[in-house]
């Protein structure tokens, strides 16, 4: 299958990812080759075949809703990009 | 010396958790193959504690004090933890994977973070934000990956042994390209709370060492249930290396025939045929047998696994941690300069793919398709052991290829046509060494068992190096 610049630009956005001009050709034609790759799985015959996600069969794993400690905030926040010490900063978000 | 022997050296007190830990970091410090990416400056004081423990009597076990390295995708607490990437390139976990907690408490000592592909994703360990990572035997040849610093540092001895993770062949393939041993467990049979999620349905931690014994030793401690980890099996804890057994009188193999022949190296193809009648040599039986599906697990593989990372990764967006650009004006740029400035291109070209596959329009006609073809898969495998007790072919198509080598992403993605499967069928394999080419190059053929099989792959396997010698040969 064909994978378009415009293509390639859309899914980039989905994905919170630039991608250059410059390289906007060479990405698509990357991709392009891979999905076409891919699209040898439309010979398998798969004709009344259900998708299997977990190849062991477990299912709707629950537990008690307990309350338990969590993390130091101290230790967390050490990790942060930006903080005031309480949040994490981010930019301004609705005008 | 492998793990279990320097285990039982502690034990006996024919040395100290300290001086083998000590030695070892001298070793990593003189590494040449840049395969750590951290080393843990705490080492000698948990050595020390060990030690103490040992001598009361209160640490019995195996590992009891042996030095053990970490691929650098599994979280270790205040130590810290890259993923090989920019992104997380000054992260450090608040907490420790279960494998890691365990064993600690069976009182091994993480000495250091291992080098790997980013993110996990690569089989060259040439995506490393902190560069690629040699092979002991050919220090032009890439080691494998995505688990390379693994396997070089077990193959180069900056290791005793070390825990790697697998999604598509990311500890097999390294081991085989290396000349050591490693294994990939059931999918649930270790817990993955505390791994990175690559892709969540294929990943499983492993290990990578010097033998079977080894291998069996780790898994008994870092696998069984673990609450923290809904994935998981409904399973106590293993005793694969008690129950270890060189006796396969009467073990039934089958060769998949699809994984030999074309397009594989040929001396890679007399190794593993070789290997194969060693076994037999020993008392097991073996025959060819078909599996024509088989031939879309590279193609299902990729597909699902993009698709699970896109999914995984975007929750790395600058904002509560790990790489935040300096360019954010507004929220949609601090996402997207942060992950694009964060991750390297193999990263974004799969986050791409995954997403492309997942998008609305092209979901029923590549996920769902290739979640149908990965139940094919599975039902084929489950085929194959009713007749068989473990299946058997090469690891890899051929040997390690050459650093730079490799620029076509497509070629790199379609030599994991070995491994690929199993990670589609959630079974247990390992890669053991098998022999050597021409050029000296580690060769390595893989034991694939059913699920939960693992005694049986390891048996088969500590069977083999009970009668050989290739696992006990070492880069000069």
């Amino acid at each position: 299958m064909k994978i378009s610049s415009e293509t390639t630009k859309h899914i980039a956005e989905l994905a919170r990812l630039r991608i250059p001009e410059e390289k906007l050709d060479e990405t698509s034609k990357d991709l392009e080759a891979i999905i076409t790759y891919f699209e040898v799985l439309n010979t398998a015959d798969t004709e009344g075949i259900e998708e299997l996600s977990h190849v062991v069969d477990i299912k709707n794993v629950l537990r008690e809703d307990e309350i338990r400690p969590s993390y130091d905030r101290e230790q967390i926040l050490q990790n942060a990009p930006k903080h005031d010490g309480e949040m994490f900063i981010v930019p301004k978000i609705i005008e | 010396m492998t793990a279990v022997e320097l285990g039982r050296m502690i034990r006996e007190g024919e040395t100290t958790s300290v001086e083998a830990t000590e030695r070892l970091l001298k070793s990593i410090r003189s590494d040449e193959h840049n395969a750590y990416i951290s080393v843990c400056e705490n080492a000698l004081d948990c050595a020390e504690q060990t030690d103490k423990l040992i001598r009361s009597g209160q640490l019995k076990g195996p590992l009891a004090g042996v030095p053990v390295s970490v691929k650098d995708n599994i979280c270790t607490k205040g130590i810290r933890t890259t993923c090989a990437s920019r992104m997380l390139e000054n992260f450090t976990p608040v907490y420790s994977a279960t494998a890691v907690e365990r064993l600690e408490n069976a009182g091994a000592v993480i000495v250091g973070k291992l080098n790997m592909d980013e993110f996990a994703m690569g089989s060259t360990n040439e995506t490393s934000y902190f560069g690629p990572v040699t092979n002991p035997w050919d220090t032009k040849r890439v080691p494998g990956g995505s688990s390379g610093g693994s396997a070089a540092a077990v193959s180069a001895g900056s290791a005793v042994c070390a825990l790697g993770s697998d999604t598509g062949g990311s500890i097999r393939q390294p081991s085989a390209f290396c000349g050591v041993t490693g294994i990939k467990p059931t999918y649930g049979a270790v817990s993955r709370y505390g791994l990175v999620a690559f892709a969540s349905s294929l990943d499983q931690i492993g290990a990578i060492a010097h033998d079977a014994k080894d291998c069996a030793a780790i898994l008994d401690i870092i696998g069984g249930w673990d609450e923290r980890d809904p994935t998981t099996i409904k399973m106590g804890g293993t005793e694969y290396l008690t129950n270890l057994s060189a006796d396969i009188k009467g073990m039934k193999i089958g060769m998949l025939e699809e994984c030999f022949g074309a397009g594989l190296d040929p001396e890679v193809e007399q190794a593993a045929i070789a290997a194969a009648q060693t076994l037999k040599s020993l008392g097991a039986e073996i025959e060819y047998f078909n599996m024509p599906v088989i031939k879309y697990a590279t193609p299902a593989y990729y597909l699902i696994a993009c698709a699970e990372a896109s999914s995984n990764l975007s929750r790395f967006d600058g904002v509560k941690y790990g790489y935040r650009s300096d360019d954010t004006s507004d929220l949609h740029s601090l996402y997207s300069n942060s992950r694009s400035e964060g991750f390297g291109d193999e990263v974004k070209r799969r986050i791409l793919l995954g997403t492309f596959v997942l998008s609305a329009g092209y979901y029923d006609a590549y996920y769902r398709k290739a979640m149908r073809v990965r139940a094919l898969i599975k039902q084929a495998y489950d085929r194959a052991f009713e007749k068989y007790d473990i299946v058997l072919y090469p690891t890899t198509p051929g040997t390690a290829g050459i650093i730079g080598g490799s620029d076509d992403p497509l070629k790199v993605y379609q030599a994991d046509i070995n491994t690929s499967s199993v990670n589609l069928a959630g079974l247990p394999a390992l890669s053991m060494p098998c022999g050597f080419s021409a050029e000296g190059l580690p060769i390595g053929v893989q034991l694939i068992g059913r699920v939960l099989g693992e005694q049986s792959i390891l048996n088969a396997a500590h069977a083999y190096q009970c009668a050989t010698d290739f696992h006990k040969e070492a880069p000069v």
